[in-house]
């Protein structure tokens, strides 16, 4: 008992250090990932013909391939036309890329589940489309996609392991790190499993919380009936 | 009747793929004037009411608001609209706001009023169709009857100068049809030009002026109540006013309230 504990308090700087990133790692995908899912919607649902194509395109891609491909291509594969990118820069690419894609999706999903009686309501009161997206549809769209949204953020936390793979000192790597130090592994894997554990519990209650706040009475029984 | 016609339609005709829905539409509605239009399910009622405040673009034909040929190139459409108030019969109130958020929302966002003015005109406008004290809530918590009501105030909020009903009782139980039918009562007391397409005799038969009977996509025929009531000059006009009397019953004439 003494040994383990002696043990944790050698390690735990590391794992804090590994947490950090992955974390960061975590709400920098998300974030990007909105700021591309989010037009891409638009585009799918709303854009003439070549914006459609452009979006679709974009999000079969990304939907349809593995991360890990998508990561590897990234980080080694695009080098060869020019772009060089750090780990880090990789891995915020290839994951916020990915996550975009999918959030893409689970907006577009809300979005076509409003119905076109509000946009037509919008308009008949003379509201710009652009207007009319802005105030009428997007407030709706974003509630009604928020319990997809968050499984994907709660997703992420674990997703982003995978950066381990192009040595991004993450959680995971830095596991590896100290299991090969220390000759050890099942104690180490096993607390980065309950930090992940601990991880995934926090943004289950944030998004939780977030989904309590922005409820609107009856918004999902009134949309439950289109 | 010399005075400008607040809408006028020449010849409007409207095609969806091969089905013509619209097959020569004329039509002239003066200032205050209260015009009902029937007619059987399929018939392009809603594509009309649609084609004036351009939600649908016809394919032939002119329409006039006031002095503005609002089917001539580069007009503003959104502007257009804000002089046409629509009544849909689904409601389609904004769901993530209030009863009086409904009402503001264009007040802020499209006519660019503050807050504080929103809020009086909004509160106004909730007032005259008897929901000031539902203000705060969500469309949800709101009876079908107000929904209906709030979709009204919403319409009235932008100071249109013609409303446009199509079937706003036609999704309510029969019990929540009066109120709304009292409120549409009253704006037509004070003067707002309205069409409606409706199947409720009573409020035809009380409240307006002239009744249009349209089938397969032309106007069969229009006259003063009585005149198609009583004396219809078409054998399609007797038929079709005979069978919705019969399948919405008498009960239903008591739901127009009477005047007063
Ligand atoms: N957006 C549309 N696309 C294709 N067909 C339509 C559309 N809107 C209406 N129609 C068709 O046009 C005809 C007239 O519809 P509508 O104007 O709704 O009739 P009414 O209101 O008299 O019942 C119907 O046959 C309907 O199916
Ligand atoms: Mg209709």
């Amino acid at each position: 008992m003494d040994e383990l504990i002696v043990f944790l308090q050698r390690v735990i700087p590391d794992f804090i250090e590994g947490t950090k990133i992955t974390l960061q790692l975590t709400v920098v995908a998300l974030a990007l990932g909105a700021a591309i899912g989010l037009p891409a919607a638009l585009a799918r649902v709303y854009g003439g013909k070549w914006l459609k194509k452009i979006a679709v395109a974009y999000i079969e891609l990304f939907r349809g391939t593995p991360l890990l491909v998508q990561l590897f291509v990234i980080y080694y594969g695009l080098p060869d036309v020019g772009i060089t990118l750090s780990r880090f820069g990789a891995a915020y690419l290839a994951l916020g890329l990915n996550s975009g894609a999918y959030q893409a999706e689970y907006f577009r999903g809300a979005i076509q589940a409003i119905g076109s009686g509000q946009m037509m309501a919008a308009r008949a009161i003379g509201m710009s489309q652009i207007k009319a997206i802005r105030y009428i549809i997007m407030p709706q769209a974003l509630r009604l996609a928020l319990p997809a949204w968050s499984n994907e953020a709660i997703a992420m936390v674990k997703y982003t392991a995978i950066v381990f793979l192009i040595a991004v000192p993450d959680l995971m790597t830095k596991a590896k790190l100290i299991a090969g130090r220390y000759f050890n592994p099942i104690p180490v894997y096993i607390t980065v499993a309950i930090i992940y554990i601990i991880l995934v519990a926090i943004a289950t209650v944030i998004m939780r919380t977030v989904e309590r706040k922005l409820e609107t009475p009856g918004l999902e029984l009134e949309t439950e009936r289109h | 009747m010399s005075k400008l016609p607040i809408v006028r339609i020449e010849n409007l005709h409207k095609k969806y793929g091969d089905t013509e829905v619209l097959k020569g539409i004329s039509l002239e509605v003066q200032e205050q004037e209260v015009v009902v239009i029937i007619g059987p399910s399929g018939t392009g009622k809603s594509t009309m009411l649609r084609c004036i405040n351009l939600l649908t673009i016809p394919d032939e034909g002119r329409i006039w608001l006031e002095d503005q040929e609002i089917t001539a190139p580069h007009t503003d459409v959104n502007k257009i609209r804000q002089r046409i108030g629509m009544v849909f019969q689904d409601f389609n109130l904004f769901n993530h706001l209030t009863a009086l958020g409904n009402v503001t929302i264009g007040l802020t966002k499209v006519l660019g009023m503050n807050k504080k003015e929103a809020h009086e005109k909004g509160m106004w406008e909730l007032e005259r169709v008897g929901l000031a004290d539902k203000a705060d809530l969500y469309p949800a918590q709101l009876s079908g009857g107000q929904k209906q009501r709030v979709a009204i105030a919403r319409a009235l909020g932008m100071d249109p100068h013609v409303m446009l009903f199509d079937e706003p009782t036609s999704a309510l139980d029969p019990e929540l049809i009066g109120e709304v039918l009292t409120v549409m009562q009253k704006l037509a007391r004070e003067g707002m030009t309205m069409l409606v397409v409706t199947h409720e005799m009573g409020f035809a038969r009380e409240v307006s002026d002239r009744i249009i009977f349209m089938e397969h996509g032309v106007i069969v025929e229009q006259g003063p109540p009585d005149q198609l009531f009583y004396a219809p000059k078409h054998n399609r006009t007797r038929e079709f006013l005979w069978k919705i009397t019969e399948l919405y019953g008498k009960d239903r004439d008591n739901a127009a309230p009477a005047s007063g």
